[in-house]
């Protein structure tokens, strides 16, 4: 079977791609699809931080680009899941370190190896974030439920459908999937935020999960490990349901609506 | 509605007014944004050429600019040409 590459994006920084890459990766490793995620964030790696591995880094995806390590050197094995790498990006402040050729030889090795290659794309629209979306099959464009970030996610989709490889080589469209991140379904509620249907009907995008605002998931970052190991919070959950349904599966979308209050929670809000 | 609100007074819902200015922005973009249709670089240059058989202009001489004003897109073309040319 070939390598499916997925790319994670938003345009937008800060809206959750990175949390979204690690809980990702991990819960399709956890169902035993061999994974490897790589962070492409050159210049400011934090993947292996949200992942744990932050002091297990000797060589990154620039040294093996660059052929000063190979990949097998560079791929981190992760310690709390089976099937699951990690490749992180170069601290170097040189821009112009990823090249087109390049990351295309490096997927290419790792696709003889791997199942799913998740591609945790940096924010904007600069050389790093177009070349993590360059060979992608699939992308998980990242939202939340605000006004900059579901303009720059359209504006994403908007390179996404025209300045990939998929596209630009007329082998087909890149297959899209909405995540919609830090949703409040309280605040929905009470009329303050863009509800998934807003989202959905503005963006136009087939929609793979909804992951709640959640104390958690700053907690996880805190101790190096996805939220997804924590099955039983709310957000750990919302990814298990979001890789499931990746993966084909029936899961009804949950944390849409508020939950229900006592009278007096009724009564006078809070 | 909770109580409180009965006596405040329900407020503008601003995710309505987010989901408005959104769609007419993500409307836009998907149309192609102001940019117009993609034979509009070929027509400038054909116009340029036209021009330049009967006075001589500069590259900048021909602005075309594409305005949408509710349904109708208006194509707007500008000419300029040298004092004491014409």
């Amino acid at each position: 079977m070939a390598a499916k590459i997925i790319v994670v994006t938003s345009g937008k920084g800060g809206v959750g791609k990175t949390t979204t890459s690690a809980s990702f990766a991990t819960g399709l490793a956890q169902r035993g699809h061999n994974t490897v995620v790589i962070d492409f964030d050159v210049g400011l790696r934090n993947l292996d931080l949200i992942m744990g591995c932050e002091r297990r880094v000797v060589y990154d995806f620039v040294n093996v680009i660059n052929g000063e390590a190979s990949l097998r050197q560079a791929l981190i094995k992760d310690k709390k899941v089976d099937n699951l790498s990690i490749l992180a990006a170069s601290q170097t402040r040189d821009k112009d370190a990823l090249s087109q050729e390049g990351v295309g030889r490096v997927l290419e090795e790792l696709a003889k190896d791997f199942e799913y290659i998740i591609c945790d794309s940096p924010a904007g629209i600069e050389k790093g974030a177009m070349l993590a979306m360059y060979f992608a099959d699939e992308a998980l464009v990242v939202t939340n439920p605000e006004v900059s970030s579901v303009r720059d996610s359209d504006r994403v989709l908007g390179i996404l459908q025209s300045k990939t490889e998929r596209v630009v080589h007329g082998i087909g469209p890149i297959k899209e999937h909405l995540v919609l991140t830090r949703y409040s379904a309280q605040r929905v509620a009470k009329g303050e935020m863009l509800s998934v249907d807003d989202v959905q009907e503005i963006l136009a995008v087939p929609l793979l999960g909804v992951v709640p605002e959640s104390a958690t998931v700053l907690n996880s970052s805190n101790a190096g490990s996805p939220v997804i190991l924590e099955p039983e919070s709310d957000a750990g959950s919302a990814y298990m349901d979001l890789v499931d349904r990746f993966l084909g599966e029936e899961r009804p979308h949950r944390f849409l609506t508020e939950e229900r209050k006592g009278f007096l929670g009724r009564l006078f809000g809070t | 509605m909770r109580l409180l609100d009965m006596f405040r007074g329900r407020e503008k819902q601003t995710a309505s007014v987010a989901k408005e200015r959104l769609q007419l922005i993500v409307a836009h973009r998907r149309s192609g944004g102001l940019k117009g249709p993609v034979y509009l670089p070929q027509m400038q240059a054909d116009l340029l050429a036209v021009i330049r058989k009967y006075v001589e202009v500069s590259d900048e001489a021909v602005k075309i600019d594409v305005e949408r004003d509710g349904d109708l897109e208006v194509l707007e073309l500008n000419i300029v040409v040298p004092d004491g040319r014409l």
